[in-house]
């Protein structure tokens, strides 16, 4: 359990930047996560009153703000337009209504949790990330950096012509995935992100339609964990790339 | 911490710790309705609406209410009505305890979607667990509901 002495509205980023340089300090997302932590937080801050609470669509790009909702992205008929419903796909089975209207797209992109479907999806089309002092960064970029004290303030999402699959394997329905797996066609390669391997999402690549599933299936490191062993987790990439392959029409 | 809300269509002000989570304050203002259950946002039985939507009470800091509006079910008592002898009806309410989340979390799907399928309904039924009942009698309650309103 965690307790907080101080909760704060920062009225800036750069109040909400200087509240974060202090390690006792936490930004907080839709909180679901950090609550279940255990600690003592000197100050809470909160970016609910900066306007990042909306995803913004122009003809080249989606401009998602970090306190967006799950359910904002799981509802925006444009980024499902673009994605062919993957977006939608890869949140609405996280937990329930209720949960993905408090849980945070800047929380679950800032976590890089090892069990996000949400860094997955993203992870797989022409992404980027714009931090606070870090400026804007390509997603996968991000995905691999260490936890520093920056502020993320939105996803942004290229519109570059793609297509796109998304597909997960639980255990049951609004468990946390067992694995988690986004193909896209872009630029004339395959990219498939996998996630919940049970570690952070990776991204790999191929111009090559044709053994692309078992390329990917050799070289994505998995672990075991209470939801399935390293060789299942193994075994599902090398079907789930397929399937999405197959839907794809590259095979 | 000060805030300030409206809760249950009546304008409140409160002073609370900055860790009170919004199930303990909503209680302490007599909103025995809201219930703790898993404590882990897994089971919707704290189900509230803020501005319209619903919400885990349970994980939402009560200083996060500030400025908002919030309702639990004993302030939609009459809109929930409609269709709570429906699912009744059915048995669907066995123990009750995870009743007013399921009602809370019903009231927001037939505001957003008046006529769901069977699929939507479970979609968006999905954050609300039930110990005892198998979901089923809670489908066939809503469902018995729907077509009642189509009669």
């Amino acid at each position: 359990m965690i307790t907080i002495q101080k909760y704060v509205r920062a009225q800036s980023l750069e109040e909400a930047w200087q509240l974060n340089q202090n390690k006792r300090n936490r930004i907080l997302g839709g909180m679901l996560w950090l609550r279940l932590g255990k600690g003592s937080i000197n100050t809470a801050i909160d970016l609910c009153d900066l306007g990042l609470n909306t995803i913004e669509e122009t003809e080249e790009q989606f401009s998602i703000g970090s306190m967006a909702t799950l359910r904002d992205i799981e509802l925006h008929e444009g980024l499902n337009t673009y994605t062919g419903g993957a977006a939608a796909n890869a949140v609405k089975d996280i937990v329930g209504v209720q949960f993905r209207n408090m849980a945070t797209v800047g929380g679950s992109i800032w976590g890089r949790f090892g069990f996000s479907d949400v860094l997955t999806v993203f992870l797989a089309l022409d992404c980027y990330v714009e931090l606070y002092k870090g400026g804007i960064i390509p997603l996968e970029q991000f995905a691999a950096m260490k936890k520093d004290n920056d502020i993320l303030v939105r996803l942004i999402v290229k519109k570059t012509p793609c297509k796109v699959v998304y597909s997960s394997m639980r255990n049951q329905r609004t468990d946390f995935p067992v694995i988690a797996c986004a193909v896209a066609q872009m630029n004339g390669e395959y990219r498939a992100s996998i996630g919940a391997r049970p570690a952070r999402a990776m991204l790999l690549r191929s111009a090559q339609a044709e053994g692309f599933a078992a390329y990917v299936a050799a070289n994505v490191p998995t672990e075991g964990n209470i939801r399935g062993s390293a060789a299942y987790r193994t075994h599902l990439t090398r079907v789930l790339v397929e399937r999405a392959m197959n839907e794809l029409g590259g095979m | 911490m000060e805030i300030k809300l409206k809760l249950n269509g009546k304008n409140i002000a409160a002073s609370v710790e900055a860790d009170t989570v919004l199930l303990d304050f909503l209680r302490e203002k007599g909103c025995l309705s809201v219930k703790r259950g898993c404590d882990t946002s897994n089971c919707g039985l704290c189900t509230v609406l803020m501005d319209g939507k619903p919400i885990l009470s349970c994980s939402t800091l009560a200083v996060r209410a500030d400025g908002h509006e919030i309702h639990t079910l004993e302030g939609l008592q009459e809109e929930a009505s409609d269709f709570v002898g429906f699912i009744a009806d059915q048995g669907a309410d066995q123990c009750g305890f995870c009743n007013p989340g399921f009602v809370m979390n019903t009231i927001a799907l037939l505001r957003e979607n008046p006529d769901p399928t069977d699929d939507e309904i479970r979609a968006f039924l999905a954050g609300n667990l039930c110990r005892c009942s198998g979901y089923d009698g809670q489908l066939r309650g809503i469902r018995n509901y729907l077509n009642s309103r189509k009669a």
